[in-house]
């Protein structure tokens, strides 16, 4: 069992003063195994705060982030499954799942985790999975309205992902889980 | 009594005192054992006998052979005690083990009194001692058996101990003397009311001796060569030291009430305190005496003792008396509410302020740091007895900027240490930046920190706002919060801010950009004039400061722009100040500031942002005129290739997202974005920027966006730059390049063919798929087996929808893979 941190679009300080406390309170150092941030830190301080939750963190470049360094893609493999990241920006039109289904084929990964819109959106699609985890402090986004803090959990265990997506609404911390399994022929057979 | 002698020879004394001590304490305890039976001829003696050798008197006694061996023991032990030349230090040593002893001996009377020997008896026996030292310490180890039995009233066997005490005359033995006096009568002395009423006067003699000892407390030690200067003010501190703990001893004394404590034993101790005239014994004294009594006590004197401070010596550290004072009774304050009342009553908090008035006016030679730390302990006080009082809070800060005022600014350390120590205090009192923004010194104490300190302290004010996360919540709050950490926003008095860590400048402004988010009102109005508070300061920031604080301001702003979306400002009517328009204006103002950094790159991000806002607005021009700056910054401003890269992609992808413009501005619009991917340096980054360009003339949610043969004129551009992206290749490193582009180009092509692009039919996919399988299985290609996963997936998804059935099964039927 693995558990991976998923999240993104943070906009610290440009859009957000700080993570919500109530997420910091569950987001403790020693649990996570790995981290994937699909951008948008914005500035090292948050870089640095991740990374104090768990060292190993792979982030791919957000248009507003400091570090130019970060790439624009990445993948990475846990366990039986691939992943892959990207921040999203570079995916017209915004948010539309044709289009990252074309990206998630591109990088050939069975997970494909995007952000940018700011919405949390988690689609089964062709086999794979295309995971959005929003803004984890709710920033402002020009193309989502009313935008609530989410990240999100993905516990890998063999050929079965639960992917639980933590929600902010009202003060209130709500949890959502789907449930995904990888038929073995998936991808595995290339 | 100090002999010029070194150290060694005291040792040497030492050891030859304690040698005699023990050997006459193993006799005296080999005697001290029951006398065996009451004893009836027992001669009672008249006080003439007085004189009357020890020996002499005890013959007369039958069977007392313990008794008379364990006077005389006794006495012999504490002859050891009548030295002169041990210091205090040693002599204590020696003091205690003598005491030691004389609790044995205390027992042994105990015990005789108990088997009928007479107590009186024992008190005259005891006088028989040949000298009076000894004399006097059996006398009052008898004496507190005596006052035990209450055979006498306790009055006058203590008074008739005092008495005899003063005989001793030198000072060290003197003082120790009545300090056993006082340590074995301590639990002896009675309650007041009692029959033993009147004996606290004796305490005082207790405590201070006769007034020829005094000046041996404050021994004006300042004479005499170094080294004997050194050695006497050792030996001051060291009898101080026992006073302390005759102050200790009657502060211990139950029968001392409030009542005695305020007429006679305070006012008492401090006439003595004052008139020793002896910097250290002064200040030592006070120090025991604030902790020594009970804070009550301390509560309902404060005018007596505060009244005795002016009149201590000018030399004095008065002000870690105060503070220690003040710590004391806000510690007292803090154990319970109930206590709160008495000190509204006594009015603490004038009178410790009056005080500290008089003692920083007194002390004109006070180093700043001594004036502030005593306001500090005050703030510390108030805030802890008055929370409510904030008044009292300003008053204090009032009193420290009139202290500080027309000195220039604080360069001690440790001065501005205690200024950040009191500004920082009701910060973390309230826990709320509003009380500080409501002191009207506050600010004012600022101004006398040095820079470096001032960007401290702005730094402690905005972690208390995020700690505590604290809404801002007007535009006038707002403004004082900015004048209290202007060190942050700008320049002070014109000094660059050069000599500072470039991470550590980062920081700074990154808080000071996470603040703008503490800022809040729900009222679209005082949260537009929030944002212009904001704007107008951050706008003196200077180049370096623009590229933290304005991205936090502009989307400050169009989360406030978002709010009013839905209001129409026309139907409040034309005055009403608070709408998109106007905020637009300040926004487009806002970010042309950015230009001077120079952050072009940044402004044209922020443009997309504002044109995507006015867009949902319904504001075109407006739109319009975001978009235009944005191109103009690209055109001109944006020259790293892959800032362009980046910068087209959000061009194309919030271009795509309008919905606003008319036919002509949006093909204006779009035919500029189209030009410049076409013009991108490298050929990949201009295929891929080209295909999305396909994006913004079909448009799923727009039905007059939905132009087939122009997206089809977009994919076919790329195309070609894909080709010569592969020639390219070719001519460079000997191979063709990969066709990974040919293959996203073929994914748009499914796209659209899935939309229902008319233009794009099963056959020109097909020649597509084809064209591909030829150029891989082409000898010239360069493997990339990245490439080749991107294609079988591509092919798998076809397959997929094909097997899906349906609508799109059967438009996929046609297309062979």
């Amino acid at each position: 069992m693995v558990l991976v941190l998923a999240l993104g679009d943070l906009h610290i300080p440009h859009r957000a003063a700080d993570l919500p406390a109530k997420f910091k309170s569950m987001l403790v150092p020693g649990k996570i195994q790995h981290i994937i941030c699909t951008g948008n830190l914005c500035i090292k301080e948050v870089h640095d705060y991740l990374k104090s939750l768990c060292p190993d963190m792979h982030v791919t470049r957000g248009e507003f982030d400091e570090d130019t360094r970060y790439p624009e893609t990445k993948t990475l493999t846990i366990g039986q499954f691939k992943l892959g990241l990207c921040h999203g920006h570079q995916v017209i039109p915004w948010g539309d799942l044709d289009s990252l289904a074309m990206l998630q084929r591109q990088l050939d990964v069975d997970i494909l985790v995007t952000g940018h819109t700011h919405q949390f959106k988690a689609y089964k699609h062709e086999g794979g999975v295309v995971i959005n985890p929003g803004s984890a402090t709710g920033a402002y986004s020009s193309i989502t309205y009313d935008v609530n803090p989410s990240f999100v959990l993905m516990d890998i265990d063999g050929l079965r992902v639960v992917v639980y997506v933590y929600e902010l609404i009202d003060g209130e911390v709500k949890v959502d889980k789907i449930d995904f399994k990888k038929t073995a022929t998936t991808h595995a057979t290339h | 009594m100090i002999s010029s002698d070194g150290i060694e020879d005291e040792e040497k004394w030492l050891a030859e005192g304690i040698a005699g001590l023990q050997q006459n304490a193993f006799h005296m305890h080999r005697s001290l054992v029951p006398i065996p039976k009451p004893n009836p001829n027992f001669v009672r003696l008249n006080f003439n006998s007085r004189f009357l050798d020890f020996q002499f008197v005890v013959v007369l006694l039958k069977d007392s052979n313990n008794l008379r061996d364990a006077l005389k023991y006794s006495a012999q032990m504490l002859s050891e005690l009548r030295t002169s030349r041990l210091s205090p230090h040693k002599y204590y040593d020696l003091y205690m083990r003598a005491f030691d002893e004389l609790r044995k001996l205390e027992m042994f009377f105990k015990e005789e009194t108990k088997r009928g020997c007479s107590i009186i008896d024992l008190y005259e026996l005891v006088q028989h001692a040949g000298n009076i030292l000894p004399r006097l310490y059996l006398l009052c180890t008898v004496g507190s058996v005596y006052i035990k039995s209450k055979e006498a009233p306790a009055k006058d066997v203590l008074k008739d101990l005092v008495e005899m005490c003063r005989g001793v005359q030198h000072p060290v033995r003197g003082l120790f003397l009545r300090s056993y006096l006082s340590q074995v009568s301590r639990d002896k002395l009675p309650d007041i009311g009692s029959e033993y009423e009147g004996c606290y006067s004796a305490c005082e003699f207790i405590l201070f001796g006769d007034p020829e000892l005094r000046p041996a407390i404050g021994l004006s030690g300042l004479q005499g060569p170094a080294r004997e200067k050194e050695k006497r003010e050792k030996e001051r501190s060291e009898l101080r030291d026992l006073v302390g703990k005759n102050l200790h001893v009657l502060s211990q004394i139950e029968g001392i009430d409030l009542d005695m404590y305020k007429d006679t034993v305070l006012p008492r101790i401090l006439e003595q305190v004052v008139n020793c005239k002896d910097e250290l014994a002064q200040y030592y004294l006070m120090d025991c005496i604030i902790q020594v009594f009970p804070d009550e006590y301390h509560l309902q004197t404060l005018e007596t003792l505060l009244g005795a401070c002016p009149q201590l010596q000018p030399t004095v550290d008065i002000k870690t008396v105060l503070s220690q004072l003040m710590e004391r009774l806000s510690n007292y304050a803090a154990s319970s509410a109930e206590v709160l009342p008495e000190f509204l009553q006594v009015e603490a908090f004038a009178k410790l302020s009056n005080a500290i008035g008089k003692v920083i006016e007194a002390q004109v030679d006070m180093p700043v740091v001594g004036s502030i730390s005593l306001y500090v302990s005050l703030l510390t006080f108030t805030l802890r007895v008055h929370p409510d009082r904030l008044d009292y809070v300003d008053q204090v800060l009032g009193a420290c900027v009139k202290k500080l005022s027309g000195k220039a600014k604080i360069e001690d350390s440790k001065a501005t240490k205690q200024i950040v120590a009191l500004l920082s205090a009701p910060l973390e009192k309230y826990n709320d930046i509003g009380i500080a923004l409501k002191l009207s010194n506050y600010p004012r104490v600022m101004d006398h920190l040095d820079n470096g300190t001032n960007k401290v302290m702005a730094v402690v004010i905005i972690q208390s706002i995020m700690k505590n996360n604290s809404c801002i919540s007007t535009a006038e709050k707002v403004e004082a919060l900015f004048e209290l950490i202007k060190g942050l926003i700008k320049d002070l008095d014109g000094t660059p801010v050069d000599e500072l860590d470039e991470e550590d400048f980062k920081e700074e402004q990154n808080s000071v950009g996470r603040l703008i988010y503490m800022f809040y009102n729900d009222d679209p109005e005082e949260m537009l004039k929030i944002i212009s508070v904001v704007r107008k300061h951050i706008l003196t920031g200077g180049p370096t400061r623009l590229a933290f604080t304005v991205p936090p301001l502009i989307f400050s702003a169009l989360k406030l722009v978002r709010r009013l979306q839905g209001q129409d400002g026309d139907v409040i009517g034309e005055d009403m100040p608070a709408t998109p328009k106007k905020i637009f204006q300040l926004l487009h103002q806002t970010i042309e500031a950015l230009l001077s950094v120079p952050a072009p790159e940044l402004a044209l991000k922020l443009y997309l942002q504002c044109a995507e806002a006015a867009n949902d607005c319904d504001l075109e021009l407006v739109a319009y005129e975001f978009f235009t700056q944005a191109f103009i910054l690209y055109e001109e401003e944006v020259a790293d290739s892959k800032a362009q890269v980046t910068a087209i992609h959000l061009i194309i992808g919030t271009l795509q997202r309008m919905n606003i413009f008319g036919v002509e501005n949006r093909d204006t619009l779009t035919h500029k974005a189209t030009g410049y991917s076409a013009k991108l340096l490298k050929k990949p980054d201009q295929c891929r920027a080209v295909y999305a360009c396909s994006h913004l003339f079909w448009v799923d949610d727009q039905d007059g966006v939905k132009d087939g043969e122009r997206v089809l004129l977009c994919l076919k551009r790329a195309l070609r730059i894909a080709n010569a992206a592969q020639q390219m290749a070719n001519v460079t490193r000997g191979s063709s390049g990969s066709v990974a582009l040919f293959v996203e180009i073929l994914n748009k092509y499914l796209y659209f063919f899935e939309k229902g692009n008319p233009q794009i039919t099963s056959s020109v996919i097909q020649g597509l798929i084809e064209l591909i399988t030829t150029e891989m299985q082409s000898e010239n290609s360069t493997p990339d087996p990245s490439a080749d996963a991107f294609f079988s997936s591509t092919l798998r998804y076809i397959q997929f929808q094909k097997q899906k059935g349906g609508v799109m099964g059967e438009k996929y039927e046609a297309i062979k893979a």
